[in-house]
């Protein structure tokens, strides 16, 4: 039992803080708006190996684990990169792991994407990345599919500034698997894009909670920091539970993705609080840190005052992304009601 | 990071979950609600009798350090009369750390026989929050201390063998500097109890020291170095020793009762939606509440000491409980007002105990409000504000 970081992951972190740090700076996040996508940063991100470090060593990847992942995400949301990393490092894995590896996916040279649902009338309605992905995996009847086709380069302005698109389901396209094991694969990749997901909203929310210290720290009313006052150092305690808290929970999602790789089947017993199981985890944790974050994002703007509102001011972006990265999913509370049915059994079942 | 529990842990886990199912019976359940003592020294002996206890007792070598939190996590899903026994562990841990050798050698070996039980004299009518300023006495007089004052929440002191005693011996230095900790017999002359019953039916007492001597080496620490004694005290008891997932029980019997039930609309409660986005987000709280106290656990395995994590899950499990229980009643209608006992109470009456215990779990081992002081005076770095 481990409940940090392994060392690896501590240079995992080290790099990739670094990374974003210098080169997703508010300017470049900025710059990128409305369109959300920044095609340099993307060619700098591939030169890390990040787009395909997910991918088994053996299929030409880097072969890090989910929890490796993990803690590129935090980094990523941290600094709110204007890049689909996540949605391109699962869409990579998914193909590796069926068999459908490509060199250029891997490689990140041809960006990759999710349709988080299924199509309806041969389209996959607002995917995320969608609007720069030259392959995007999705269900589409009973058949996970690959789409082989040219991106529309731009998409619907939204209120996170992310490179969504609608995308069909015609085009050169390769199916991956059909039946139960299509809905298996694609559960999976859900399960990790929730995971990795979570994990980027750790860092928007722990990102969020750092820009309000400064902030408070240094605003002076009534002659001393606003942060001298209990009621604002009170609301600003909380965020470093919801914080920590939602970070263990990400990493238990991953920790139980790689077991499930490994073969380890996880389990669930919740009348004893014992759950391991990756599905249920993973949707834990996407609820609980996009109500985090959502929570951490506000309270930390409101303690701006009017500058929080204000465009000039950083931390409106990192508000709209902490909404915007979950809800382009869905509702937390819609999918609480989904966990219901893994948790307690679908209705009408037995006690 | 890897969440799995060494082997050794895991047995550990099953023996107690093994004992808690061939003692804890709802009779004996039924009896703490009745009686407001919230201990069984049935199940505190068949815990000793397998040498569970002595493993627990942190710093002493015994077992795994984590063990201390799946005892007391165990004992707390399992909704058994635990209270009096976890402040004993937790005691003879701080008794381990910082006592003299003859007090380890008569202490330690009465509560993890599970004979005997410690109470704790901290707060006083006074002082609450502020315990830093207590005006307890304790004033020299040869080889011996002799103490007079006044104690509140003196839980188990009508069991207790032992009782741990914050006192003030010197009113000149800073408030902090002045205070000194004693660890004494309960039948030591001048100590009366008196009952005070609670909301929550548990009973506490109120305790009154009327010229109460003690030998010098009755001091638990360092004489004027009480307040070092209780940060090893509270480090323990915020997060580690319990009452961090008192949901999990909560959550259990509402769900069994809820699959069994019709609400007013016509739909079986557990098939409602309302219902089922409660729970879950109720199973979520509870599973984030158990990774913040399993991260305590594994620091304080580690050989730190988890004051601040320990404050930041005491905030989060005592207010997700609230608002959990808050939920289960609404969500059980007229039958979460129903007592123990009543036919067609939810739960068989959990629900509404829940409601009246739940509102002290924000208030002792340190109020939500001084909690979030120490995260952001110490975590955040923000300045003093008291």
């Amino acid at each position: 039992m481990r409940l940090g970081l392994t060392d690896d992951q501590l240079a995992i972190k080290e790099v990739f803080a670094g990374f974003f740090g210098k080169e997703s700076t508010p300017a470049v996040v900025r710059a990128a708006e409305p369109g959300g996508f920044d095609a340099n940063l993307w060619r700098r991100v591939c030169e890390t190996g990040a787009p395909g470090m997910g991918v088994a060593a053996g299929m030409g990847g880097g072969g890090a684990s989910l929890g490796d992942l993990a803690v590129v995400a935090e980094e990523f949301g941290r600094n709110i990169a204007p890049i689909p990393l996540i949605d391109h490092q699962v869409a990579a894995r998914t193909l590796a792991s069926l068999g459908s590896a490509r060199t250029d996916v891997t490689d990140g040279e041809t960006i990759a994407s999710l349709a988080l649902r299924p199509a309806v009338d041969g389209s996959w309605w607002l995917v995320p990345g969608g609007s720069v992905a030259g392959v995007t995996i999705g269900l589409d009847g009973d058949e996970l599919v690959a789409v082989e086709s040219a991106p529309p380069a731009s998409g619907p302005r939204n209120h996170a500034a992310q490179a969504l698109a609608d995308r069909s389901t015609t085009g050169a396209r390769t199916v991956l698997a059909s039946g139960d094991s299509a809905r298996a694969a694609f559960d999976r990749a859900s399960n990790e894009w929730k995971t990795l997901t979570a994990a980027a909203l750790v860092g928007i929310g722990d990102q969020s909670l750092h820009m309000a210290l400064d902030y408070v720290g240094t605003r002076i009313q009534f002659g001393k920091p606003i942060g001298a006052f209990q009621a604002v150092q009170q609301s600003l305690a909380d965020l470093p539970i919801l914080i920590d808290g939602g970070r263990l929970l990400a990493h238990k999602a991953a920790w139980a993705g790689d077991n499930e790789v490994a073969g380890i089947k996880g389990h669930l017993d919740i009348d004893d609080n014992d759950n391991s199981d990756f599905a249920v985890l993973a949707g834990m944790a996407f609820v609980f840190n996009a109500d985090g974050a959502a929570h951490a994002t506000d309270r930390a703007l409101h303690f701006h005052g009017g500058y929080g509102f204000a465009e000039e001011y950083d931390i409106q972006l990192f508000y709209r992304r902490a909404r915007g990265w979950a809800l382009v999913y869905d509702d937390p509370s819609r999918e609480c009601v989904r966990l219901a049915d893994a948790i307690f059994g679908p209705r009408g079942s037995a006690a | 990071m890897d969440f799995e529990l060494p082997a050794h842990v895991i047995e550990f886990r099953n023996t107690v979950k093994r004992i808690i199912r061939e003692v804890v019976t709802p009779e004996m359940i039924d009896e703490m609600h009745t009686s407001g003592t919230f201990n069984s020294y049935a199940l505190n002996r068949a815990l000793a009798k397998e040498g569970l206890l002595e493993r627990a007792v942190p710093g002493m070598g015994m077992g795994d350090p984590l063990e201390l939190w799946i005892l007391f996590n165990e004992l707390e899903k399992s909704g058994a009369p635990y209270d009096g026994i976890s402040t004993s562990i937790m005691v003879a841990g701080v008794v381990q750390q910082v006592g003299t050798e003859a007090q380890k050698k008569a202490v330690i070996p009465t509560v993890t026989s599970g004979e005997a039980l410690v109470c704790m004299g901290y707060s006083e009518p006074d002082y609450g929050s502020d315990v830093a300023s207590i005006v307890t006495r304790a004033v020299r007089d040869g080889d011996e201390f002799v103490i007079n004052g006044a104690k509140m929440w003196t839980t188990m002191a009508h069991e207790a063998k032992w009782l741990i005693l914050l006192t003030r011996t010197d009113t000149e230095v800073p408030k902090h500097k002045g205070l000194t900790m004693f660890i004494l017999p309960m039948s030591t002359p001048g100590i009366t109890v008196e009952p005070v019953h609670t909301m929550g039916t548990e009973r506490t007492n109120a305790t009154f020291y009327d010229n109460v001597r003690v030998p010098v080496d009755a001091v638990l620490g360092e004489i004027n170095g009480g307040w070092r004694t209780m940060a090893v005290a509270l480090a323990f008891e915020r997060g580690v020793m319990g009452g961090t997932n008192v949901a999990v029980p909560l959550l259990r019997h509402f769900r069994k009762w809820a699959a069994q039930h019709i609400g007013n609309d016509g739909v079986r409660l557990i098939d409602d939606t309302l219902v089922r986005e409660r729970l879950a987000r109720i199973a979520i709280d509870n599973e984030v509440a158990k990774l913040l106290t399993q991260r305590s656990a594994w620091i304080a395995a580690s050989g730190g000491l988890p004051g601040l994590e320990g404050s930041m899950t005491k905030v989060f499990a005592s207010e997700a409980y609230q608002k959990a229980v808050r939920w289960c009643q609404q969500m059980a209608g007229p039958a979460g007002l129903l007592q123990f006992h009543e036919p067609t109470a939810a739960a068989d009456g959990w629900i509404e105990y829940d409601s009246r215990h739940s509102p002290v779990t924000t208030i002792y081992g340190g109020t939500s409000e001084i909690n979030r002081n120490n995260i952001a005076e110490r975590h955040l770095g923000l300045p003093k504000a008291r």
